[in-house]
């Protein structure tokens, strides 16, 4: 084959590569806590709030995030919104545009770990003169997380992978870097396989972060 | 200057929309194809092919479908493969599809009881029919629904085709955004012919699990 790999002429642009890796970091960590909390929220809303049109407006709300492209809700947030007066930046839109996304789909997720959740617990919440939102909070959340961490951190890589999307609105997370970088030394290949390799190291840290957070968070015992 | 009316910008965006439900089937058939045979390596007795497919499988799950169609479209040209972001795009996401269908069909494949494996076993029937008499007979009922579940992740997935130049839905929205400057009105009407395409998919999906969650209760 005529073609010679040569990766080091990516390690020249490294501080490159290294600020999308930040980005990423941050538009998935900002937007994968906003994004659960959207997500803890909807589940409520749908599950405990007694209230038909929130349940009504947050169903319609999760199907129509979850038979649509994250592409396309991105482009019409950034280039759609504009015409109705709201103006925002790449990096405000991209948050938006994830939080939206991954809202919908935790709030599925968390509904059905609140499912999941024994109906004799309730009742004994409500002996205790708890109010329903007292048995959500105290009783129902937690066992609920508990039940559904693994789908929520494997829900957290894809919205990291869909993350690569923003680049596309010039968002400078790691895509944006990889096109930046093959837009000059044209190592095409090398340019991607290097980011392939990086969203790896970043979806398997993810992954440890989110044992680590729900050690933390969700199975650890606080003290009262 | 040419005015475009929204029945244009309809009809511009039905006809592209051909080209996402094609890409969407193919690779959606031929990702099923690939899917069965790393299905079989991930079940095999063999500890090799099971390493192998498991392999193969975190490559597609564990790396973003995006950056899959840069490499497939920079990739096939490196090998002297004649490249067009039609060939790329089937390719990256009949391989996407492949991998994802593989474990799917995987959890159902382990979901018939053991003992079903060891009365054919007793039957003397090989491996392939077992496979082929006993297991999958009974694990299609249970990969029916995210089988067809999944098919909407492929249809969304499609949009990314668009990234590497293949005009389809997502493409077509872009260049008529351009043309007309009404990117809401747009976008929107894009929004909701994947909605048409994806979600009867879902709600079907969805109408069959219950039913098969139904018949496991009685």
């Amino acid at each position: 084959m005529a073609y010679q790999f040569d990766f080091v002429d990516v390690f020249k642009y490294t501080d490159v590569l290294a600020k999308g890796i930040a980005f990423t970091v941050t538009l998935i960590g900002v937007g994968g806590t906003l994004g659960i909390a959207v997500g803890i929220f909807g589940a409520w809303a749908r599950g405990y709030s007694r209230m038909k049109w929130l349940d009504w407006t947050v169903g319609a709300y999760v199907e129509l995030v979850r038979n649509t492209p994250f592409l396309i809700q991105l482009f019409f947030i950034f280039f759609g919104l504009p015409s109705l007066g709201v103006k925002l930046t790449e990096l405000q839109a991209a948050l938006i545009a994830m939080v939206f996304n991954l809202g919908a789909y935790s709030t599925e997720i968390i509904r059905a770990g609140i499912e999941a959740v024994p109906r004799g617990q309730l009742e004994a919440g409500a002996s205790l003169a708890m109010s329903r939102l007292q048995v959500f909070k105290h009783v129902v959340l937690r066992p609920a997380l508990q039940k559904i961490w693994p789908a929520l951190t494997s829900q957290l890589v894809i919205v990291m992978f869909g993350s690569a999307v923003c680049s596309q609105i010039a968002v400078e997370e790691l895509t944006f870097a990889a096109n930046f970088i093959q837009s000059r030394n044209f190592r095409a290949f090398e340019v991607y396989f290097i980011a392939t390799g990086l969203y790896l190291v970043l979806a398997i840290l993810l992954r440890q972060g989110m044992r680590g957070l729900g050690n933390w968070l969700v199975f650890g015992r606080r003290s009262p | 200057m040419m005015e475009f009316t929204l029945w244009d910008v309809v009809r511009n965006l039905l006809l592209a929309a051909r080209w996402t439900i094609a890409l969407s089937l193919t690779a959606f058939v031929l990702g099923g194809v690939v899917g069965l045979v790393v299905l079989f390596g991930r079940v095999s007795k063999s500890k090799r092919l099971r390493v192998a497919a498991m392999g193969y499988i975190e490559l597609f799950q564990g790396t973003p479908l995006l950056m899959q169609l840069f490499l497939a479209f920079f990739g096939l040209s490196l090998l002297g493969l004649p490249t067009s972001p039609w060939f790329a795009a089937a390719l990256a996401l009949t391989l996407w599809t492949s991998a994802f269908l593989a474990e799917i069909w995987r959890g159902c494949v382990e979901a018939v009881p053991r003992g079903q494996w060891e009365a054919s076993a007793s039957l003397a029937m090989g491996y392939l029919q077992q496979m082929r008499y006993v297991i999958l007979p009974q694990a299609l009922r249970v990969t029916i629904a995210p089988t067809i579940g999944f098919s909407v992740q492929v249809i969304k997935g499609t949009a990314l085709a668009s990234i590497i130049g293949f005009t389809e839905l997502s493409k077509a929205s872009t260049i008529i955004t351009n043309a007309t400057f009404k990117p809401f009105t747009v976008y929107a009407v894009t929004a909701l012919l994947y909605f048409a395409l994806c979600w009867p998919l879902s709600a079907w999906s969805h109408r069959l699990e219950r039913k098969l969650g139904a018949a496991h209760r009685h």
